[in-house]
């Protein structure tokens, strides 16, 4: 217990520290999952609205691998990022293996389905609210989606906030592709794991407070903005 | 476009005819809409009435061309004969506010009905001081009271500068005092020339309200024609029931 406690304290010295090991590391998963998310937004919002406004045939079933993809488990994500970034990949040539940018990729494609998914059943619903009244002024396909996301923005920032939750605490893609390397793409949980297993307490334990925290004012962010939204527009 | 505070009666409305011919929607099983013929004024007041069912929604539907009919034609006419598209406008039962100003609820109905930018403000500012509601221009519209609501609804359609408002249920989720509102609205927007089509249950508010009479059962037209003879006398024994509150089989 005294260890512990010992472990808590000099936890707490390495992130009073601004010029110590915990703050790189804090900053470069910050910089990875935030960007990951933006690359996966960009990329899931318009599918989302796709996917809500196009009837086609299978379109159950896709979105039915779509739901099933949020649960998407991190290693084989990683895995599949591996194999593409690997010498002998096809994406090989390009050099990204085990780099920041590797790590990117792999949060990308991690959170892409989570985003998607969210936002796809936000839309859809806004569709089912706003969709006869919107047809009655004659929107175009244009205009409609963009009714809709402006509508659902909230919800939608809230699917965005959930992805970035989702990245910022995954460990297994970003070891397998990052490699974990100190200084290059050593992130928060890759840290934390490695330093447990080194037996380095204080500084797993200080990354995990900070995670932590992360994670809940991404939730508090999510919960706030919904309130803010339902007090302020209805 | 016409301006929407201070529309003058158009002279291409008067006289001018919704004509449906042969009017029908299926689906499923369900004849919504069964062999529709009526000559329906763009002008002037017309209020379809007739039980749950009856297929009075689905009728402005279909005259907005929201749905699309599986028989028959819809087209519009001028006192002339001469085809010609009335400009028209759905106001729905529970109206769709966007999560967003008041004011913006109007400006988004007109941008998608691209008026330019600048014209938007002013357009939608005269609209809603035409139904009282320029106190509340800059609230949610969320936030409103279902006849606030509902008046804005009105607004956003009339801002749109239609030949006729087509109407579904406006007041059914209105207290009395609401309901009134919208309804002496209508009745100013028909004195300026702006046609209304609407639907409702309440017998009592088509005897205020109507010019003419649709009555209609089981997706078929059972009587139509001026709002005063039908009161006084209707032609058919399905007419004489409804108008002595008897249930329609």
């Amino acid at each position: 217990m005294d260890g512990v406690a010992a472990s808590a304290r000099q936890a707490v010295g390495l992130m009073l520290d601004a010029e110590g090991a915990l703050w790189p590391i804090v900053s470069l998963s910050l910089q990875v999952s935030g960007l990951a998310t933006l690359i996966a937004a960009a990329i899931a919002l318009p599918l989302a609205a796709w996917l809500a406004l196009t009837p086609f045939p299978g379109r159950g079933a896709v979105v039915a691998v779509l739901n099933a993809l949020m649960g998407l488990p991190a290693v084989v994500v990683g895995l599949l990022v591996y194999l593409l970034l690997s010498r002998a990949g096809p994406l090989g040539p390009l050099g990204l293996l085990f780099t920041p940018g590797a790590m990117v990729i792999a949060q990308s494609m991690l959170v892409l389905p989570l985003i998607a998914a969210l936002a796809r059943q936000t839309l859809e619903d806004t569709l089912a609210e706003c969709g006869p009244y919107l047809r009655s002024l004659g929107a175009s396909r244009l205009q409609t989606i963009a009714t809709l996301l402006w509508e659902g923005r909230f919800s939608l920032f809230t699917a965005v906030l959930a992805g970035f939750g989702r990245a910022a605490a995954e460990v297994g893609a970003v070891m397998m592709v990052g490699g974990n390397i100190d200084g290059v793409t050593r992130v928060m949980t890759t840290a934390i794991a490695l330093e447990t297993s080194k037996g380095d307490l204080p500084l797993a334990l200080g990354l995990g407070l900070v995670l932590l925290a992360v994670v809940v004012a991404v939730n508090a962010g999510a919960f706030g903005v919904r309130q803010y939204a339902i007090r302020r527009f209805g | 476009m016409r301006s929407a505070a201070s529309a003058d009666p158009r002279s291409e409305a008067a006289g001018a005819l919704l004509r449906l011919r042969g009017v029908g929607l299926r689906a499923g099983a369900l004849d919504v809409l069964d062999g529709v013929d009526l000559d329906l004024p763009v002008a002037g007041r017309t209020v379809v009435v007739g039980p749950n069912g009856a297929g009075k929604s689905t009728l402005l539907a279909a005259l907005h061309g929201l749905v699309a009919t599986t028989a028959g034609t819809i087209e519009g006419v001028d006192a002339r004969g001469a085809a010609w598209r009335p400009r028209l406008a759905l106001v729905f039962q529970r109206p769709v506010m966007l999560r967003r100003s008041v004011r913006a609820n109007v400006e988004h109905a007109l941008a998608v009905a691209g008026l330019p930018a600048a014209e938007r403000a002013q357009r939608a500012d005269a609209a809603l001081a035409d139904v009282g509601l320029a106190y509340a221009a800059g609230r949610p519209a969320r936030r409103l009271s279902g006849g606030e609501q509902q008046r804005l609804a009105v607004a956003r359609a009339q801002a749109l500068g239609p030949d006729c408002l087509l109407l579904d249920e406006p007041t059914s989720s209105l207290d009395p005092a609401a309901g009134a509102a919208v309804e002496r609205h209508l009745m100013a927007l028909s004195a300026r020339g702006i046609g209304v089509v609407m639907t409702t249950h309440d017998l009592a508010q088509a005897r205020r309200v109507a010019e003419r009479i649709v009555l209609m059962h089981r997706g078929r037209v059972v009587e139509a024609g001026e709002a005063g003879a039908f009161f006084a006398s209707p032609r058919t024994a399905l007419a004489r029931r409804f108008l002595a509150g008897d249930w329609l089989d």
